[in-house]
């Protein structure tokens, strides 16, 4: 196969044999970090070895933040926080395909492609700390809150992608998506939409294997999610999530496609949720260990770094280098969120509306009053939990 | 026959308002928002070619162009989260839920996303989308095409809640929703769509979150909006015959609330009686009486009325008469507060 053609309309997929998938997600590094052979490949601009160590650097910059955020709500720092460890490469590669002008629509999961962006963390844990707002301005960093509700930021997505549209703007958004969030009717919706006003919208379906503790087979009984797209008219490609070089080759095609009016890509992203749901889960009730093991031989990150030092690009001293860095970050971390911003309870009414309803000013009087003189308003709760 | 000058009209007299239907001048103001503000874009099921089920977006597509008022596949939560969408990316989206029932499926997008995107982005992105409903029953209509659902998104903080009842304010109110940086669930009384009126424009009906008294009157205050406004005129007519003077105070809005003009209209009657088409069990009624027993508790005469719908599923077409609160029902209730 050469370059990945997204042009042609969706793989035929014939009635009795059912999807045309492989059951091999596309890939150009095996799990040993060696070039699969009769692999996609990529252009020669992604393999770069100046792009792959760019690449390899956000892998280990995601890795750390998680890695501290993870730190951080288990010194009660953040209300909750849901890791995306082993997968990084899925993070860094919707990042890179973006240009600064482009939407990205988050989960809950993807924090560390927020900071990948370059929300700075402080902003972009903001909501998982356990305040009201999401922390950063949507327009300017072009990133839309972090959503909870799964699959509703799909049809926001469309609606950004077909007013790029008919504004005339060469803007893409890329809707990031969890395995058991394609069974929600927003999915189905957002895609059937987005196919139909040909919207210029990338859809990334991180298929770690688990929505909390239903695994996908339980989801769906699909042979892959990407054979989705059959049904919308759309290309569907399925891809492994932890090789960043795969990925980035197909977000790539999917996104230009996207900018240059070839309409919505469904890219369904092969990979494994390393850790639990969410601090507050646990795991062990619903998967074996020997599963984890499994997977934690496919680390995208050793993957990378095991080709990136074959090819000379990667050595101890860059390796060296890289691990400062992270440290000055994560260190930074810890310091802000070693202190309590201030909490006000005013805070809660100032943007309900933009101009306070008469209703909202006699309620804030009401908690001003119960407040009486103490100017230190109680702080908010850490306990909640999603 | 030979006119005379008098019944010439002079060369640069001002033309006559014309008499539009309700229908007609919420189609005026789409028309209107759309030319003053290429921002403004309509979208629902069937409001292109067809001009929607109820001609309400008649002629747009035609004049605008397929870019500013088009179809959508059925999926109104994708509707209305595409609508998000377009106005986080600097649109006003107004869009069109073919009846009040079948905007339940996007439910989920107003509660969740619509009515709270201010407020999670801290005030720096607004979601102002109008979402248009036509709503309420007595139209004949089968099931799942009466409902009167405005207590839904009254109950969601982050949400205007409009309703028209007279042709100046379904153009005026309308434009306004249109404009608010907010987001507006404007429900259109359908049973009214086809009331007339003179509409002289431009036209400005006072601000959102303003009630308007309909007919004053001194011995009790009837509280509506949308359809029951004038169902409430028509009982103040048939009480003033009886010597009853009964003030008809119409919401428009019922988020905001006009508190002032409630408190104002009943601290001055001394009784109040609700009146809805929705179902009254924790319905927009319960919470108008606990505002006014609230509020006006030391100046009331009588236990504040609710006149509403049963608290049934609202009923077929050979049912509904009995459902809808009538003149009579009204007049009941006046009856017994004036008792009181
Ligand atoms: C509409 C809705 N239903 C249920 C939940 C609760 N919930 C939060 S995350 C989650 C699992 C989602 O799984 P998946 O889409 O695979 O994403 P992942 O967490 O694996 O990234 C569930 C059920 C929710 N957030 N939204
Ligand atoms: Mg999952």
């Amino acid at each position: 196969m050469t370059l990945l053609d997204l042009t042609a309309s969706p793989r035929s997929a014939s009635v009795t044999a059912g999807p045309s998938w492989d059951s091999q997600p596309l890939r150009y590094l095996d799990e040993h970090g060696a070039p699969v052979e009769g692999g996609l490949r990529p252009s020669a601009e992604i393999l770069d070895p100046a792009t792959l160590l760019r690449g390899y650097r956000a892998l280990r910059f995601a890795r750390a933040f998680d890695t501290e955020a993870t730190n951080l709500v288990m010194q009660g720092r953040l209300a909750v926080y849901p890791s995306c460890r082993g997968q990084e490469a899925c993070e860094v590669a919707a990042v890179q395909a973006l240009r600064v002008e482009d939407w990205l629509l988050p989960t809950y999961r993807d924090s560390a492609a927020l900071v990948l962006r370059g929300i700075p963390a402080v902003d972009a844990l903001t909501l998982l700390r356990g305040t009201w707002h999401c922390g950063y301005d949507p327009k300017a960093w072009r990133t839309m809150p972090q959503c909870t509700p799964l699959a509703t930021q799909g049809p926001h997505a469309v609606g950004l992608g077909l007013a790029a549209k008919l504004a005339g703007d060469p803007v893409v958004a890329l809707c990031l998506f969890g395995d058991g969030s394609t069974s929600e009717g927003d999915f189905h919706e957002a895609l059937n939409s987005a196919a139909v006003y040909q919207a210029p919208v990338v859809f990334l379906v991180q298929n770690n294997q688990y929505a909390i503790s239903v695994p996908l087979d339980k989801q769906t009984h699909a042979a892959a999610l990407a054979d989705k797209a059959v049904g919308y008219g759309m290309p569907g490609v399925r891809v492994d999530g932890n090789d960043l070089i795969a990925l980035g080759t197909v977000l790539d095609a999917a996104v230009r496609r996207a900018r240059e009016g070839g309409g919505p890509t469904l890219v369904e992203a092969v990979t494994y949720r390393m850790q639990a749901h969410t601090n507050a889960d646990d795991a062990a009730r619903y998967r074996r260990s020997d599963e984890v093991d499994q997977w934690r031989r496919r680390d995208p990150i050793e993957r990378l770094a095991t080709y990136l030092t074959a090819l000379g690009t990667l050595d101890a001293a860059v390796e060296g280098e890289i691990e400062e860095e992270c440290a000055a970050y994560t260190a930074r971390m810890r310091e802000q969120f070693a202190e309590e911003p201030g909490y006000h309870p005013d805070e809660m009414f100032e943007h309900v509306y933009a101009t306070p309803t008469p209703r909202l000013l006699e309620q804030r009087e009401l908690v001003r009053a119960e407040l009486g003189d103490a100017t230190d308003a109680p702080g908010t709760g850490t306990e909640q939990s999603r | 026959m030979t006119a005379t000058t008098a019944e010439l009209p002079a060369a640069n007299a001002p033309a006559k308002p014309a008499t539009v239907t309700l229908a007609k001048a919420v189609n005026t103001a789409l028309a209107d928002a759309m030319a003053a503000d290429e921002r403004v874009v309509v979208f629902g099921e069937d409001v292109g070619a067809l001009g929607g089920v109820f001609r309400v977006t008649d002629g747009l597509t035609a004049r605008f162009g397929e870019n500013r008022c088009f179809d959508t596949p059925l999926a109104e939560a994708s509707i209305l989260g595409t609508a998000i969408g377009m106005a986080v990316y600097g649109y006003r989206p107004v869009v069109e839920m073919q009846f009040d029932a079948f905007a339940y499926p996007a439910l989920e997008q107003v509660v969740s996303h619509l009515a709270k995107m201010r407020n999670r982005t801290r005030g720096a992105v607004g979601a102002p989308v109008v979402v248009r409903i036509p709503y309420g029953g007595g139209i004949g209509g089968v099931e799942h095409h009466s409902d009167s659902s405005e207590t839904y998104f009254a109950h969601t903080p982050g949400l205007h809640v409009l309703t028209p009842a007279t042709v100046a304010d379904a153009y005026s109110m309308l434009r306004q929703a249109i404009d608010s940086p907010d987001p507006v669930i404007f429900f259109e009384p359908k049973r009214l769509y086809w009331s007339k009126a003179a509409l002289e424009l431009p036209v400005s009906t006072g601000p959102i979150g303003t009630a308007a008294v309909r007919r004053e009157g001194r011995d009790a205050t009837l509280v509506c909006y949308g359809q029951s406004v004038p169902v409430c005129l028509a009982a103040a007519e048939q009480a003033a015959r009886e010597g009853v003077e009964l003030e008809v105070l119409d919401l428009r809005s019922l988020v905001p609330l006009d508190e002032e003009a409630i408190v104002r209209s009943v601290g001055h009657t001394r009784r109040a009686i609700v009146v809805h088409e929705a179902a009254g069990f924790a319905g927009f009624g319960a919470e108008l009486a606990a505002r006014i027993a609230e509020k006006c508790f030391y100046q009331l005469e009588a236990p504040v009325a609710r006149v509403t719908g049963l608290d049934i599923p609202y009923p077929p077409p050979k049912y509904e008469h009995w459902y809808l609160p009538d003149a009579d029902r009204v007049l009941d209730a006046v009856d017994r507060a004036l008792a009181a």
